[in-house]
């Protein structure tokens, strides 16, 4: 039998808190190349600062995390800690997509998906549009190069941000909550990207609400409880076989919003 | 009077004129760049970590805002001098206005900054992009098109500030005009002139900006 492949990514022990609140407590994850792990928990346990502590847009108190060949140590006065050299060098391999897409309203489509390829990995115009053309010809958008988002629904919107991360051929995806600004009758056309893009093998870490977008595209689930993982495990068994109090209260809790949303939505597909 | 003896009347003052305009605008275009140095300082200040720099920063706005600039103009030209600090009147105006306008500029300066979503800017540093890249790339250029509307206003007031410099013995059109008019005794034919001049000068200013901001309005 061949050794277990490292993994591409390596959370030890995670700590992070603002203040004298402790939002993570000592996370511990291991994300190996092509898995799909969705994060789910109750709204303040902590899924987006764990999210932003991978590519350290905040800064964990303490904790390790590996990442391909960037080693950190996190912890107070270690030597270690990232520079702002090599924090870029992380971000650069490590797409984020937001909730509220974040596109640069005074830059074109094709503009947003080539400004950091251009500048953070120096590839020449002429490379760069050539890879944004043929992202936005993936998620069919490829009649807007020209137009500025404000021009573009919220879902063409998110697809856009999506092709931005994309474009930078990042090793790793965080996508947190990406649908949960979008109106309803937008949702799906984010999700099939993200369905896609799963199917390629994509490595993806997403934080979402939708339970059965998880449990369809997932390998794997972890549960999130104040500041701790709860839960780890295949989708179907986390998600079907609730082993915590706390988990089967947050899914009941969950499926009745949304069977309610699907109420309120009506005539909605 | 006819056309001919108005145009004798007043032909032999328009090198003068010209001459008292040109040094308005050569002291506005300073005014401004001094103004744009206590702006940045000011506005930077203002979001300084250090509590004493930020209380600074607000106590220069808190007065410039609220004294007149005419006895600013006052304490820079007759006020100082009296603490070893003589300043010429043209120097002295060119300070004092600019101290003036850069509390309007760093407010200025504030507030378009703060109308860019923080999101942007995250987005900018989560693809790797640098602190420096992402205010040149992604932040300025914003900032500078939400600006631009309230930096046309505050040239303009500077344009129209330098003729308190009158009062200090600069020279410029308003003065200018004024010494013209104790020799003429016309101050009607004479002040409508300048302000005719002011007028233009301003509406320049302005077509100008208008001009940018259509340059700048393909976005929106
Ligand atoms: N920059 C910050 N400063 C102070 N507190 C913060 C900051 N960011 C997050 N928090 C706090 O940390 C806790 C966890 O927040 P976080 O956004 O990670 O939760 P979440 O699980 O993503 O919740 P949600 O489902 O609502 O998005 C919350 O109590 C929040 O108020
Ligand atoms: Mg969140």
């Amino acid at each position: 039998m061949a050794a277990a492949p490292e993994p591409l990514l390596r959370i030890r022990e995670l700590r992070k808190n603002f203040g004298a609140h402790e939002v993570l407590k000592g996370i511990s994850l291991d994300v190996h190349a092509g898995e799909v792990v969705s994060v789910i928990g109750a709204s303040g346990s902590g899924k987006s600062t764990f999210l932003r502590c991978i590519n350290v847009m905040e800064m964990p108190n303490a904790g390790f995390l590996d990442f391909e060949d960037a080693h950190f140590d996190f912890a107070e006065g270690s030597r270690s800690r990232p520079s702002e050299a090599q924090l870029r060098a992380l971000r650069a391999r490590i797409g984020m997509v937001f909730q509220s897409y974040n596109l640069w309203p005074h830059m074109t489509v094709l503009e947003n998906v080539i400004e950091a390829p251009m500048r953070v990995l120096g590839r020449p115009r002429a490379e760069a549009v050539a890879t944004a053309e043929s992202l936005l010809e993936r998620i069919g958008l490829a009649d807007k190069r020209g137009a500025y988002p404000s021009r573009l629904s919220g879902g063409q919107q998110q697809r856009v941000a999506i092709a931005r991360a994309l474009a930078m051929k990042p090793r790793l995806m965080l996508f947190d909550e990406v649908t949960s600004a979008l109106d309803p009758e937008l949702v799906g056309e984010v999700l099939a990207l993200m369905a896609s893009l799963a199917q390629e093998g994509m490595t993806m870490l997403l934080v979402t609400h939708e339970i059965g977008f998880a449990r369809e595209v997932s390998t794997r689930t972890v549960f999130f409880d104040q500041g701790l993982i709860a839960e780890d495990g295949p989708p179907r068994e986390v998600l079907r076989r609730p082993k915590s109090e706390r988990l089967q209260q947050f899914l009941k809790r969950v499926l009745h919003e949304h069977v309610a949303d699907e109420v309120a939505g009506g005539a909605q597909p | 009077m006819t056309f001919s003896e108005w145009l004798d009347f007043f032909l032999p003052y328009v090198p003068g004129f010209l001459h008292a305009s040109w040094l308005v605008l050569v002291i506005t275009v300073l005014v401004i760049l001094v103004s744009w140095v206590c702006g940045l300082l000011v506005a930077l200040g203002k979001a300084s970590q250090i509590g004493v720099i930020r209380q600074a920063s607000n106590f220069y706005i808190w007065f410039i805002r609220g004294t007149p600039a005419l006895i600013q103009i006052f304490i820079v030209y007759f006020g100082l001098p009296q603490l070893g600090l003589g300043l010429s009147p043209f120097v002295a105006g060119v300070l004092a206005l600019g101290i003036n306008s850069g509390a309007y500029v760093a407010e200025i300066i504030r507030s378009g900054l703060s109308a860019i979503p923080k999101g942007q800017v995250e987005s900018s540093l989560a693809l790797g992009m640098s602190r420096v890249e992402t205010l040149r790339r992604i932040v300025l250029p914003q900032v500078v098109r939400i600006i631009l509307p309230s930096v046309t206003n505050e040239a303009i007031s500077t344009l129209k500030n330098t003729s308190l410099l009158s009062t200090i013995t600069v020279v410029e059109l308003t003065l200018y005009a004024q010494t013209i008019i104790a020799t003429t005794f016309r101050p009607f034919e004479f002040y409508a002139a300048t302000a005719v001049i002011y007028l233009i000068m301003t509406t320049m200013l302005s077509q100008v900006a208008a001009v940018l901001e259509r340059h700048n309005a393909r976005y929106v």
